[in-house]
This record gives C-alpha cells, sequence and structure tokens, in this order.
C-alpha cells in the first residue's frame, strides 16, 4: 500500500476505528463486570467469584493476544467478525448465565467457557486494531492513540456500571445494550468500507445479532422470570424481594402458589385443609371468640375462615411484612382468595415482628392462631420459645384457646412434639393434632389453653374438610407420628431449630 | 511494577487497570461518626501531676473513700450497702461510672463499648451470683438450687460462627480442611482442656478457678506461669496451625495479647476455669444484652445511687495517722477538694493508682494491651455463604476479632437496621507502640479499616453501613505476662494494708469481669473488717 492521500473515506475509517478503541475498550470491561456480579450473585462469596472471573479474563485476553499473530488475511473483515461474535456472545451472556444456572449441573463450567470465550475474543481486538492502523499513523502516535483511547473506556464503563448500569437497567439489559454497542462498531466499519471489500454474509450475520439483542432488550423482565420459572416448575407471576424475603408467586391451569424464600407457603387447591385445621378446631371451643389474634399469616387466608364466624368482632393481624399484606389485600387474584379479609373493617393490621409486638401488646384474646413460617433460622426460632408462649398466654384469656402451626410431625416428629413440650413448660396445656394437605403432606398443629382444653362444642356448616364426625381425628396419632419426650425450647437454647434441620436435612438434599 | 503493568496491558488492553482494584481499595468515603475513648486530657493532666494542690485542710469526712468508678469500684460500693455500711462516697474520673463496661446507644441500638458479655458464673463465684440474683437475671431455682437464668438475658443465637475458606460454619474451630495430624492434636488438646478442667490441686482446690484467687496454688500448677503460653504449646508438641491460629484469637479475645505474651497458666485458665453453674444446661451460655456489661455497669450505679461523685479525678492519695487523706479535682468547681477518709479504696488501674499514691512504690508498672471498638450501624444484617448470622461473627483470614450483634435477642425479624460491634486488640505491636498508632489514626482511618475488614467479611454490607463510631482504649486490659502469678509487685499489691487498699483485676492480672468484682468485693469486705463492722462473708 502506497502512503495514502488523506481522503475523505479514508479519514472517517481512521477516526472511527479510533472511536470503536474507546467503544471496545468499555463493552470489553462490562462484560467482565456482568460475570463478576452475576457470579457473585448466583454462588455467593464475591470476594473469590470477582477475583476468579477477573483472572480468567485477563487470562483469555493474553491468549487472544498471542492467538492475532496467526491471524492473516483481510484484517479489517476479520476485525468486523469478531466484533459481531463479541457482540452475540457479550450481549447474551447475564440473561444466558441467568437462565442457565437452574438448568444445568455446573454453573461454574457454563461460567468460565463463557468468560474464556469472551476474553479471547477482546484479547484479539486491539491487536488487530494496532495492525490496521499501522500505516495511518507514525507508531509513535498510534501506540499513544490506541492506548489513550483503550484507558478512557477502561475508565467509562467502570464508571457507569455501578453508578448508572446496574441500578438503572439492571444486569440483563446492561449485557444487550452493550452487545449494541459493540455490533453498531461492526455495523459502523461495514457501511464505510468501499462496496468491494463488504462482504454479504457479514452484514446480514451482524443485523441477525442486532434483531436477537434487541429483542433480549425488549424480553429482558420476561428472560428473568423464565429463569425463576425453570426453579419453580411453574409460571411465576408475580416475584418481589423486600427486606425480609422472596414473595413468588406461581400459577398453573387456576392453582395458585405462594413460595417464600423457596418454601412453598401455600397452594389455592388445597390450603382449605390446612386453614379449617388451623382455625375452627380453636373456635369451635371458645364460648365467645369476640377477640381473636392472628400471628403471622399475613396471606389473609386464616383471616378469611376467622371472619366466617360472625361472634368475632375484631381480628386482630401481626404481620412482619408489609409488602404480604400490602399484596393479598389489593391484587384483585389474591384478595379474592382470601375473600378480601384483609380490607375488612372487622380485621387490624399490624406490620411488626411479632416477637417484639407481643412484649408490648396488653389486652386479652379469646383465640389466638400462631402461624409462622417453620422454624429454619434462629431468628425464627425465637417464635418458638418458652418465654414467646409466655408472652402470648398473657394475652390468652381465661378460657381462650390457642394454636400454633407446628410443621410435619410425620417427617420431624421430634420438632413437633417439642411445641407440645415448650407450650407445656409454659403453663398451658397442649394437645398436638394433624391433617393431610397434598400440596404438603402430613401437617401438624398444637392446640393449648390456660386449663384443660375444652370441648368441641360445634362448627360451622359448610366446611369442605371438618365436620364434628371427622373433626376428633385430627388428634389420633399412629406411632410414627406418636408423642416421644423432648427438649423444652428456649432461648437459650433453641433446641428446636436443631432438631428441625436435623429431621428436615435429609428430605431437603 | 507501574512499567510491569503497562508492558501487560499494551499486549491487551487497559480494561485490567480498573478491574483489579477491588471496591475495598477504593478511597472509603467518610461515614458520620466519632471518634472517642476515656478522657485522655483528664487522664494524661492526671499523669504529668498538673493538678494543683488544695490550700487549707480536709473540708470532707467521710467513712470509706473509693476511688475509681470501674467495675471493680462499683461491686466494692455495692457489698458495703449490702453490709449496711453507709458512709461511703466514690469518686470517678470520668463523666460516668462504669469502666470498660461502659455503653453507647443511639436510634437503632444501644450497644457496648468495651466488655460485652458475662459468662454464667462459677459456683464459687459467690457474690457474683447473689448480685446477679439480686438484679433480677434469675428466674427461679432448680432441685440442686441451682439459679435458672431469665432466657432473654443470655445469648439467643447461634452462638458463633467463623468465616473459613470462602464460607461461614458454625463454631470458632475449623471444621474442614483439617489433615489428619490436624484433628488428632484438636482432640489431644480439647481433652487435655477437658482434665485440666475437672483437675484438684494438691490442696484440694481446683486447678483453675474464677475468680481465679479460687484457684489451686498446688506448685506443679503454678509452675506453669513461668513459661509463655506459645512455650508451654511448643513443649507439649502443639504445632497444628489451625489449632494455633484458634489459642491466638482465643488468648487475644480474653487478654488482647500473642501467645508468647501471655502466661501459659494464663492460657489454660481461659479453656479451664469455666463451669458455669445454673440450671437447665445454663451453664455453658452467656449473659449478654444489647449494650454488653453496660447493663450490669448501669444496674451496680443504679443499686449505689446517690454515693458516686463523677468528673471528679483523685489526684493524690496517701495514709495520714489512722485513715487516710484524698485530693479530688472536681471538674465542676474547677477547684481541688481534700477528704479525710477512715480508709480509702484505690480501684483503679495499678499504673495509676501508683501515680496518685507515690506510697505503693515505684515497681515497675504492669503492662496493657490497647483495643479499638467500633459500633457500625447498619441497616440490614450481615448474611454470607453458609450458616446464617450468629451473635460472635469471626474470619480466620482478619487481624480483627470480628463483631457481635446487639439487637440479636430483640428480634425474629431476620433482617432490619441494627449495631455491630467490631474489636480488635493491637496485639502485634509493642503496647507502647500501640497506643502511638491509636493516638495518630484519624476517624476516617480508622473507619476505613473497620469498612474493608467487615467488607471483607460480608461484601453484602456494602451499602448498609449508615455510621462507624470509634471508641480508643489505650490501657483497655491488663496482661497476664509469664510470671505474673508470683510477680512481687502483684504481690504487693494483693497484701496493702488498710488505710490504703486496692480493688482491680489488675491485682488478678486478667481484665474480666469476675475478677474485677471479686476484687471489688474483696476490697470491702476487708475495709469492713478494718472499720469493725460486722457482716458474712460472701467470698
Amino acid at each position: 500500500m502506497t502512503a495514502p492521500t488523506p481522503d475523505k473515506p479514508q479519514a472517517s475509517l481512521a477516526f472511527v476505528l479510533l472511536l470503536s478503541v474507546l467503544v471496545v475498550a468499555t463493552c470489553g470491561l462490562i462484560y467482565e463486570l456482568l460475570a463478576g456480579t452475576l457470579a457473585s450473585y448466583l454462588l455467593g462469596d464475591s470476594v473469590t467469584q470477582f477475583s476468579t472471573v477477573i483472572g480468567a479474563y485477563l487470562f483469555a485476553m493474553g491468549v487472544g493476544s498471542w492467538l492475532s499473530r496467526y491471524v492473516k488475511g483481510d484484517e479489517l473483515s476479520i476485525f468486523v467478525r469478531v466484533e459481531v461474535l463479541i457482540a452475540l456472545l457479550g450481549g447474551w451472556s447475564a440473561a444466558a448465565l441467568f437462565l442457565l444456572f437452574p438448568l444445568v449441573s455446573d454453573f461454574r463450567l457454563a461460567l468460565y467457557g463463557l468468560v474464556l470465550a469472551i476474553g479471547a475474543m477482546v484479547g484479539l481486538e486491539i491487536p488487530l486494531l494496532i495492525r490496521i492502523l499501522q500505516h495511518r499513523f507514525a507508531f509513535r502516535e498510534l501506540v499513544s492513540n490506541v492506548l489513550t483511547f483503550d484507558y478512557v473506556g477502561a475508565l467509562v464503563a467502570s464508571v457507569l456500571f455501578p453508578l448508572l448500569l446496574v441500578p438503572q437497567l439492571g444486569l440483563i439489559r446492561t449485557g444487550f445494550v452493550f452487545g449494541l454497542a459493540n455490533i453498531s462498531v461492526a455495523i459502523a466499519l461495514l457501511l464505510i468500507l468501499p462496496r468491494s471489500r463488504r462482504n454479504a454474509a457479514d452484514l446480514a450475520a451482524a443485523l441477525l445479532v442486532t434483531a436477537s439483542l434487541i429483542a433480549g432488550l425488549f424480553l429482558a423482565e420476561r428472560l428473568q422470570r423464565w429463569s425463576e420459572v425453570a426453579f419453580y416448575q411453574e409460571p411465576v407471576i408475580y416475584a418481589r424481594s423486600t427486606p425480609y424475603q422472596r414473595m413468588v408467586l406461581t400459577r398453573r391451569s387456576g392453582d395458585i402458589r405462594l413460595y417464600l424464600n423457596g418454601n412453598l407457603q401455600f397452594s389455592s387447591r388445597d390450603e382449605y385443609r390446612y386453614h379449617e385445621a388451623l382455625v375452627w378446631p380453636v373456635l369451635g371451643r371458645v364460648a365467645n371468640p369476640a377477640q381473636v389474634l392472628v400471628l403471622g399469616g399475613g396471606d389473609g387466608l386464616a383471616a378469611r375462615e376467622i371472619l366466617r364466624d360472625r361472634r368475632v368482632q375484631r381480628v386482630t393481624l401481626v404481620d412482619l411484612d408489609p409488602e404480604m399484606t400490602r399484596l393479598f389485600r389489593d391484587t384483585p387474584q389474591l384478595a379474592a382468595l382470601n375473600g378480601h379479609a384483609l380490607a375488612s373493617p372487622r380485621v387490624s393490621v399490624h406490620n411488626a415482628d411479632a416477637f417484639r409486638w407481643v412484649k408490648e401488646a396488653r389486652g386479652q384474646y379469646d383465640a389466638v392462631i400462631v402461624d409462622f413460617p417453620d422454624p429454619t433460622e434462629f431468628s425464627l426460632g425465637k417464635l418458638y420459645t418458652e418465654h414467646f408462649y409466655r408472652e402470648v398466654a398473657r394475652l390468652l384469656a381465661p378460657g381462650g384457646v390457642m394454636t400454633v402451626q407446628s410443621t410435619s410431625p410425620l417427617i420431624a416428629p421430634r420438632s413437633f412434639w417439642t411445641v407440645a413440650t415448650t407450650l407445656e413448660a409454659a403453663g398451658l396445656s397442649a394437645r398436638g393434632y394433624h391433617a393431610y394437605v397434598p400440596s404438603f403432606g402430613e401437617w401438624g398443629f398444637t392446640m393449648a389453653a390456660h386449663g384443660a382444653i375444652p370441648p368441641l362444642a360445634a362448627l360451622p356448616p359448610g366446611l369442605r374438610f371438618l365436620t364434628p364426625q371427622s373433626e376428633p381425628l385430627l388428634y389420633q396419632f399412629p406411632p410414627d407420628m406418636a408423642r416421644r419426650p423432648t427438649p423444652v425450647n428456649r432461648l437459650d437454647n433453641q433446641a428446636l431449630v436443631r432438631s428441625f434441620a436435623e429431621e428436615w436435612g435429609p428430605y431437603e438434599g | 511494577m507501574k512499567a510491569d503493568r503497562r508492558g501487560v496491558l499494551a499486549g491487551g488492553s487497559a480494561l485490567a487497570a480498573a478491574a483489579l482494584l477491588p471496591p475495598g481499595c477504593a478511597s472509603s468515603p467518610p461515614f458520620p461518626g466519632a471518634l472517642s475513648g476515656p478522657d485522655m486530657a483528664r487522664g494524661h493532666r492526671l499523669r504529668d501531676g498538673r493538678f494543683p494542690a488544695p490550700d487549707g485542710p480536709a473540708e470532707e469526712r467521710v467513712g470509706i473513700a473509693i476511688a475509681g468508678g470501674g467495675i471493680a469500684g462499683l461491686a466494692a460500693g455495692w457489698r458495703l450497702l449490702e453490709a449496711g455500711f453507709t458512709d461511703w462516697v466514690l469518686y470517678e474520673l470520668e463523666d460516668e461510672a462504669g469502666g470498660n463496661a461502659r455503653s453507647g446507644r443511639n436510634a437503632v441500638s444501644a450497644y457496648p463499648l468495651g466488655a460485652h458479655y458475662l459468662p454464667v458464673p462459677n459456683r464459687e463465684a459467690r457474690a457474683l451470683h447473689q448480685m446477679l440474683d439480686q438484679f433480677g437475671m434469675v428466674t427461679g431455682r432448680d432441685a440442686a438450687g441451682a439459679p435458672r437464668f431469665d432466657p432473654t438475658q443470655l445469648c439467643a443465637d447461634l452462638e458463633e460462627r467463623l468465616l473459613w475458606r470462602g464460607k461461614w460454619q458454625e463454631g470458632l474451630y475449623p471444621a474442614a480442611g483439617l489433615s489428619a495430624d490436624d484433628q488428632r492434636q484438636r482432640d489431644r488438646f480439647f481433652a487435655e482442656m477437658a482434665h485440666f478442667r475437672t483437675l484438684t490441686g494438691a490442696d484440694g482446690r481446683p486447678a483453675f478457678a474464677s475468680p481465679m484467687a479460687y484457684s489451686s496454688r498446688d506448685p506443679a500448677l503454678i509452675a506453669l506461669d513461668r513459661q509463655s503460653f506459645a512455650a508451654w504449646l511448643a513443649q507439649q508438641g502443639y504445632t497444628s496451625p489451625p489449632l494455633l491460629a484458634h489459642l491466638r484469637y482465643a488468648s487475644r479475645d480474653d487478654y488482647g495479647s500473642e501467645l508468647d505474651a501471655i502466661s501459659a497458666w494464663a492460657g489454660l485458665h481461659y479453656f479451664a476455669a469455666r463451669r458455669g453453674w445454673a440450671a437447665d444446661g445454663q451453664g455453658d451460655s452467656e449473659l449478654t444484652w444489647p449494650e454488653g456489661n453496660g447493663r450490669l455497669a448501669a444496674l451496680l450505679r443504679n443499686s449505689v445511687k446517690g454515693h458516686i461523685r463523677t468528673a471528679s479525678p483523685v489526684f493524690a492519695a496517701r495514709a495520714d495517722g489512722a485513715g487516710a487523706v484524698l485530693d479530688r479535682w472536681d471538674q465542676q468547681a474547677g477547684r481541688a477538694i481534700r477528704t479525710r477518709a477512715d480508709l480509702a479504696v484505690l480501684a483503679m488501674p495499678h499504673f495509676v493508682a501508683r501515680r496518685i499514691a507515690p506510697a505503693l512504690g515505684a515497681a515497675p508498672a504492669f503492662s496493657y494491651s490497647p483495643w479499638v471498638v467500633a459500633n457500625v450501624t447498619v441497616n440490614r444484617l450481615p448474611r454470607g455463604p453458609g450458616v446464617p448470622l450468629a451473635w460472635d461473627n469471626v474470619s480466620a483470614g482478619s487481624e480483627s476479632l470480628g463483631y457481635v450483634v446487639a439487637t440479636h435477642q430483640t428480634s425474629s425479624a431476620g433482617n432490619g437496621p441494627s449495631v455491630l460491634t467490631w474489636y480488635l486488640p493491637l496485639s502485634r505491636e509493642t503496647p507502647k507502640a500501640a497506643r502511638e498508632l491509636l493516638q495518630s489514626r484519624s476517624l476516617s482511618e480508622w473507619q476505613g479499616i473497620v469498612r474493608n475488614d467487615l467488607l471483607t467479611m460480608n461484601p453484602d454490607l456494602d451499602g448498609a453501613i449508615d455510621r462507624i463510631d470509634l471508641w480508643r482504649w489505650g490501657h483497655a486490659m491488663i496482661r497476664p505476662t509469664p510470671g505474673f502469678l508470683n510477680d512481687p509487685a502483684r504481690r504487693a499489691a494483693q497484701s496493702l494494708k488498710p488505710p490504703l487498699l486496692l480493688a482491680h483485676s489488675d491485682l488478678s492480672g486478667l481484665s474480666l469481669f469476675e475478677e474485677a468484682h471479686y476484687r471489688g468485693v474483696a476490697a470491702a469486705e476487708a475495709a469492713l473488717r478494718a472499720l469493725g463492722h460486722s457482716f458474712t462473708s460472701l467470698l
């Protein structure tokens, strides 16, 4: 090639190439940050994840740079192809990793495979660009120009990523946006090139990748949900993280399910069995249940049962998470499930930590329904202690009856009977009972009262599960669920959390 | 270095430059917070003898004057009132009595500034048991008479977790990745400690007791004091790195010192003296509160209300005829006042007592380890891979002792704002060099250190820190250096006769609540005996 006359297309090609260094540097760092962030998000331990992702990425860049020596022929069109490939891999990287996470058995393999592939491609870019530009600038100027734009691009990316991209776009959209930036470099170069050097297949590939990235950008929201669908195996209709829990609602052919932190809370198909068993053995034993206290139960399903009893004047419901009670009050589909109980003037909702609330609470309740998540953690374990039951007993009127959701007596018999032992240690009389709820399996409850537990007086008509004839069966335990000696669950021993983990562990793998 | 990096980047791209900086290395953002500590101005004025002598004769007369309102001084006062003796006054240098057990409070929670728990005391700690009972911490007794402690005042969470190999595990001893030899040494060490725990000396006393004054004086056991814990471990063939790291943690936790700086007797005391006496298996538990031992300090202050004069540093004390004379600076009145007492109890660290009472002699001062305590207000609770948050959270890879969670007893929410109390004993440097470091570092430097350490343990706390308050303890803990049991200076201090008595955990050589309490009670009983006041001993 002779010294080029500075005609217009040549000048603009040099400018576009230098600009592309900036874009390419920015995109390259963004993909690296995406992989690191995603890995720490999905695998935890961000120090390890970030450092191994960065290490693998930089190493792969070195491999790419080294491989560039074997690249021969038309450097510019090879550079364009590299850009198309990076745009596809990098642009889809975040979405692909999210989708793959629940599907693949070894997520690290997918992660590092992708990181190495992108890294190697990015490592090819700068050597190729330097070779393309070597006849357009003096060497001194060339190195200065390329490295300047490269470093500036890195700065742009590292500032944009935490301040703007992650908070505003999220990880998946950020990937697509920078994939589009990469592909626009390829398309701009293709358009500037004289027709003779333009490859129609390259242009078609570039446009195809562009289309896929734009589609991905618009489907980002749905992509995120699909990845949860893979986890839940049912279509997710609502998902939200509150400060306290991850709430996910799914629906499949009319069956609505609520999961908190991945644990099933109810299935609309059979929750009536659970909630009738939770509520009616209690209300059916209280002479006049005017005041009812519900601890937990933010889905309003227990409140729905309680409100059927016209004797009940007021339901006081204490649930930690305002988002939970708001969702089940304001979403028509969900409010229909609880019969709009949370909007009833007879229900007052307090969003508070029940452990603190009972300590401050005054007054007397004729019935108390305690419906907390299972004692999977020490914080929740406090809600099953002798100390807590003493506070609840203080709020239980003479002649009042309470019940406690007490996990599965079949899977976790020691944990189940620990609740009865603990209620007794708190000075109450206690009685375990159980019901079969298909989506849960065999499930247990523990009833308690100040004196002897009164006999069942009546049940309302129209219940689907309980009748005066079937109710006594709830109290019969075959040997595999029969009562056994257990320790008292106290704040200072947290015996229940330990036995719960031991008994449920084998079932959760 | 710079050229190397450029060389690497020239072949590729500058991406690395930004990416290689981990988040913690960026200059740390300033947080709201305060840099505080014991009143250094008053302390140094006392050290330098810059208080003017009072003019004229003694203005006040009192039966017993207690100088110093840490746990020892407060316990002495509590003991006097228990015996029905009311003619006494306590003078405190700071604006609030409580010493190492003081606490702070903000909108989120109360929090400790120093000591944060009291293990359920041994049966031999009779005075302490009586005090806890009196403070309403005992809800009942079992058939054998062992106290049943109020569960809301005991640790109510997973007690401790350790960040080990990128994952949180239960307990403070590494559970994974131990070689067969590591496991053998661990089992041998803890079996040996179990043996020491039940061992009795030739004099019939337990080998190691708490308070330590009840320990056996069997020469075979006392001989352990002649060597360092590090030397004893080496001699016994304990070489396992995880074991030594764990023991180093323990030594820094209780004594603020490295393994070679403490006596083997003190090292073994940590593991072999604890036999908590309580019903329902509570003996292994800890009494703790959001404000840490600030609760005990407040209850003690309350029990001796009306007897405490704060902001009143005693700067001179001497025997005078049958009684004692004390000069103190009254910060509020801005003048010195002289008090004549039948008897004076100097309830202060020994390095201070020696300055104000030259009669104690010029023996070299005991040595003290400096500490930094940070209270970090967070808007959400820490998490991390592995077991969930515990009360005490320690990283095997950190120089700090980790953090405790102030709100662990009061919430079942599993999230929400809290205060994390972070501890760092400056044990690597000599105490003097460490104290210089303590003074020279700025608030934002300390905040940067605390933040980086916390984020390395819990990257999930990024963005969750609302403020960091620092508390510097120049002389936080007496160091039980080899030979401390038979140190002539300590022996002389223990056997002081009226009208001047000493009361401080320095006399035990172990900076523990039980020791301070014991020394306070012992001084009070010695004072009552000297004054002919009748009482039944609690010792």
